[in-house]
């Protein structure tokens, strides 16, 4: 097990590395940090001083890969990409642009995320399955077909519109919670709650209609038709037959998303004012913070690809046929 | 005189590549078989209307050019500058009929009180009247229910003629192709005894019609949907927004589907060194999340394009640059999906009697990849194109909020729905923005959800069966 883990991470490496080529192309080679110093100081009337300020305030002035005017070992680190780069390895985020500490901000700021994130994925999960459930239990009949309708029109309905509707309905029209913010401790209860129920509505369409697929897909197998067979109840068959088997592909899809729970989500976070990851990153690209938008990209290929570590894992214990190879 | 934006051009390649497509499966009994499949859904076939006006009204507002100017004195033609579309022209009510601000759908007064200088030379704060919207009517407060309930029975009327009108059109057609008389073909219609459902085809035809055509018979009176913020007709802004939708959601595909085919069946054929070097790269770039990477990039574009502002020669030009640039960015990381399935679909493929047998034969590599595998991967390229389609329509939505969308000067429901944010904290609230985007929004995703599990149901091996007989 240790063995098979240990080969997956290795596995990732490179993949690390391919991510971080990709970021600092993008972020300097494309444009040059010039470029980006004209773009935040101002667009035209810039005299090179300034540029050469910013550029020093931030260590975007050493060279772009090879420093030859140092000595040693300096030829190397005194450059934009071990600076900027190699140092994400370590998850060293450095300063952002205007000089605050990333780390730091992420360490605070993931936990307003997870206080979101967390609830509406473990609510959503219960929901989502007793939805799907009592579909494929009524299946081929009008609950299931209607529900199947409701399902697809939830589903074309952009995101952003449950959000609006339900800052406009539940807080604005019955005043149960505050439009948005957010506060420390116990109060925060009454902040979480919009945008865990604005999520939870919105995902029901998707992934109501994808449980139901499973579970239908689960009762054409032959395992049900013999548990039918033997005279089991439709209730026993559905919950110790149906249920169990189907929840493998379902509880091995969310361990994907479980590291990606700190990110919190981008807009929710921003419409409803949470301090936490997402409207973080929302922050720093209308500010066109680059040296945030860089750490949270790195930071989150970081996340997705523990999820698919994870997921590897959790197949097989959920799984006994799967072996490790 | 004629401009082509460069999405417009490849609105165009898209165009002649669907027809390509249509008269390749025209010729073929076994591609007919699966749109037949499609042909009897009825929800599939209505969901097909309504994506049909939308891409009409896309298509129309795809056709640019430099309006002439009107100018007597010259002897030589002159154009203006403004790049208009066709869609322009046809709404050209709509769109030059501009109010000071905000109004709500088919009022008569503006929104807010504003300072009124009475002919007596007093002064009152009241709500004035708009410029255009009801300006036919002399005392409005009396006289506009009937008025509008007048205008909508006749706008109704003239829908059912157009409806009835185009219905005779389509009945002939059939009758023609079927060669029998027009009395049978409307009996068969009535009786459902057709394959293709045209009942339900011609009565969501209908719905679309009538609706259609009152609401542009009342646009000519008010604002049927009210003004924007700048005074704009909001129905206008609905129906610019269609191509941008359409835009993200076709040529997102059309970028990606080369990239994603080849790389994808040269993985699955080759394998070996080929498939892990195709598989590090969409690995590396599907862990990238979506959102950031997007971001990243259209920073990066804002950076090149303030840095090289002269390149653009305008506005229209700057935002299809961005838009173009968008695509290309959801094309790049949507296309590792569809790449994975190919790959898994051409492993399958390879080992099949008759790929060996090619090779055996001796035919090159590139020829069994095109002959023999590629048609059979096709229905895996259909079906993910259909169902990425709408999800990429509501992922604009999204990046607009985040102000990574579509560029703020191009109408898009994206921008639209950006904007009413805070034109719900108003009192009274401004609604009629949001509800525009949603209803035109929900119409085009749910239309292409409903028609995307059609083709899906008729293509997917696993679920079709081949009606005997």
């Amino acid at each position: 097990m240790i063995n098979y883990i240990l080969r997956r991470i290795a596995y990732a490496l490179p993949i690390l590395i391919g991510i971080n080529i990709i970021t600092f192309v993008l972020f300097f080679v494309v444009n040059t940090p010039d470029d980006m110093a004209r773009m935040q100081l101002g667009q035209k009337r810039v005299t090179q001083e300034a540029i050469d300020k910013w550029k020093r305030e931030r260590g975007y002035d050493m060279p772009v890969l090879w420093n030859s005017q140092a000595k040693g070992m300096k030829k190397i680190t005194d450059s934009i990409f071990f600076q900027n780069s190699i140092k994400l390895f370590v998850f060293d985020f450095g300063q952002s642009d205007n000089g605050r500490d990333i780390s730091n901000d992420i360490s605070q700021r993931m936990w307003p995320s997870l206080a979101i994130t967390v609830p509406a994925l473990i609510l959503g999960l219960i929901a989502y399955i007793t939805f799907a459930l009592t579909l494929a239990f009524f299946r081929a009949s009008y609950i299931d077909v209607w529900g199947v309708v409701i399902c697809v029109i939830m589903m074309s309905i952009s995101g952003m519109f449950y959000i609006i509707g339900g800052q406009f309905i539940i807080g604005k029209l019955f005043n149960l919670v505050p439009i948005s913010g957010y506060d420390s401790g116990v109060n925060a209860i009454k902040f979480v709650t919009l945008p865990v129920i604005v999520g939870l509505i919105g995902g029901i369409g998707s992934s109501t209609r994808w449980y139901r697929t499973i579970f239908l897909e689960e009762m054409g197998k032959d395992f049900v038709r013999t548990a039918r067979a033997k005279g089991l109840s439709e209730k026993v068959v559905l919950y110790r037959h149906v249920l169990r088997n189907g929840l493998i592909p379902i509880l091995t899809g969310v361990v994907v998303v479980l590291p990606m729970l700190f990110i919190g989500s981008l807009v929710t976070e921003s419409f409803f004012a949470v301090p936490g990851l997402g409207s973080y990153t929302i922050d720093a690209i209308n500010s066109q913070d680059f040296a945030i938008v860089r750490s949270m990209v790195y930071l989150g290929s970081v996340l997705y690809i523990i999820g698919l570590i994870l997921t590897d894992i959790s197949y097989t214990i959920a799984d006994p046929r799967i072996r490790l190879e | 005189m004629p401009v082509v934006f460069i999405t417009d051009a490849l609105i165009f390649l898209l165009l002649f590549m669907v027809c390509l497509f249509i008269w390749y499966t025209l010729k073929h009994e076994y591609l007919r078989i699966p749109w037949r499949q499609v042909g009897k859904n009825s929800l599939a076939m209505s969901a097909a209307v309504v994506l049909l006006f939308y891409i009409a009204v896309g298509l129309l507002d795809t056709i640019h050019f430099h309006p002439r100017l009107n100018n007597i004195d010259q002897k030589e033609i002159k154009y203006s500058t403004d790049i208009l579309s066709l869609l322009d022209v046809l709404t050209e009510k709509l769109r030059s009929r501009v109010e000071r601000t905000y109004s709500a759908p088919f009022a008569t007064h503006a929104y807010a009180k504003e300072a009124i200088d009475l002919p007596e030379g007093r002064q009152i704060r009241d709500y004035p009247r708009l410029y255009y919207g009801g300006s036919h009517l002399q005392y409005p407060g009396k006289e506009i229910a009937q008025d509008i309930l007048g205008k909508t029975i006749t706008g109704m009327v003239m829908g059912i003629i157009t409806w009835l009108f185009i219905s005779m059109v389509i009945i002939i057609i059939l009758s023609r192709i079927r060669r029998c008389s027009m009395t049978t073909e409307f009996k068969l219609i009535i009786r459902r005894q057709h394959l293709i459902p045209w009942h339900v085809i011609l009565i969501t035809l209908g719905c679309i019609l009538i609706s259609g055509v009152t609401l542009a018979y009342l646009s000519s009176y008010y604002h049927v949907l009210g003004t924007d913020k700048v005074g704009q007709d909001v129905l206008y802004q609905s129906l610019k927004s269609v191509r941008t939708g359409l835009l993200i959601g076709t040529l997102t595909t059309l970028v990606m589907l080369p990239f994603a085919l080849a790389m994808g069946i040269m993985a699955g054929y080759f394998s070996g060194w080929v498939d892990d070097i195709i598989q590090y790269i969409y690995t590396t770039l599907n862990s990238i999340p979506g959102v950031l990477l997007i971001a990243a990039a259209i920073l990066m574009l804002e950076v090149y394009m303030t840095n090289h502002a002269a390149d653009f020669t305008s506005i229209e030009q700057r935002a299809d640059m961005r838009l173009l640039f968008l695509c290309m960015i959801l094309g790049i990381m949507s296309w590792t999906g569809l790449c994975r399935l190919l790959r898994g679909e051409t492993l399958k493929l390879r080992e099949i009697d008759y790929v060996q047998a090619a090779q055996a034969f001796g035919v090159n590599h590139v020829t069994i990849m095109t002959r023999h595998v590629l048609p059979n991967v096709m229905h895996i390229v259909m079906i993910s194109i259909v169902l990425d389609f709408s999800g990429l329509v509501l992922v604009e939505a999204v990046l607009a909020y985040i102000s990574i969308g579509v560029d703020p000067s191009m109408i898009s429901w994206g921008n639209m729905i950006n904007s009413a944010r805070l034109e719900m904290a108003r009192e009274p609230i401004v609604w009629w923005s949001l509800g525009a985007a949603f209803i035109f929004m929900l119409g085009l995703v749910l239309a292409a959800n409903l028609f995307a599990d059609a083709v899906r149901d008729a293509f997917d091996p696993r679920i079709r069966t081949i009606p005997a007989g």
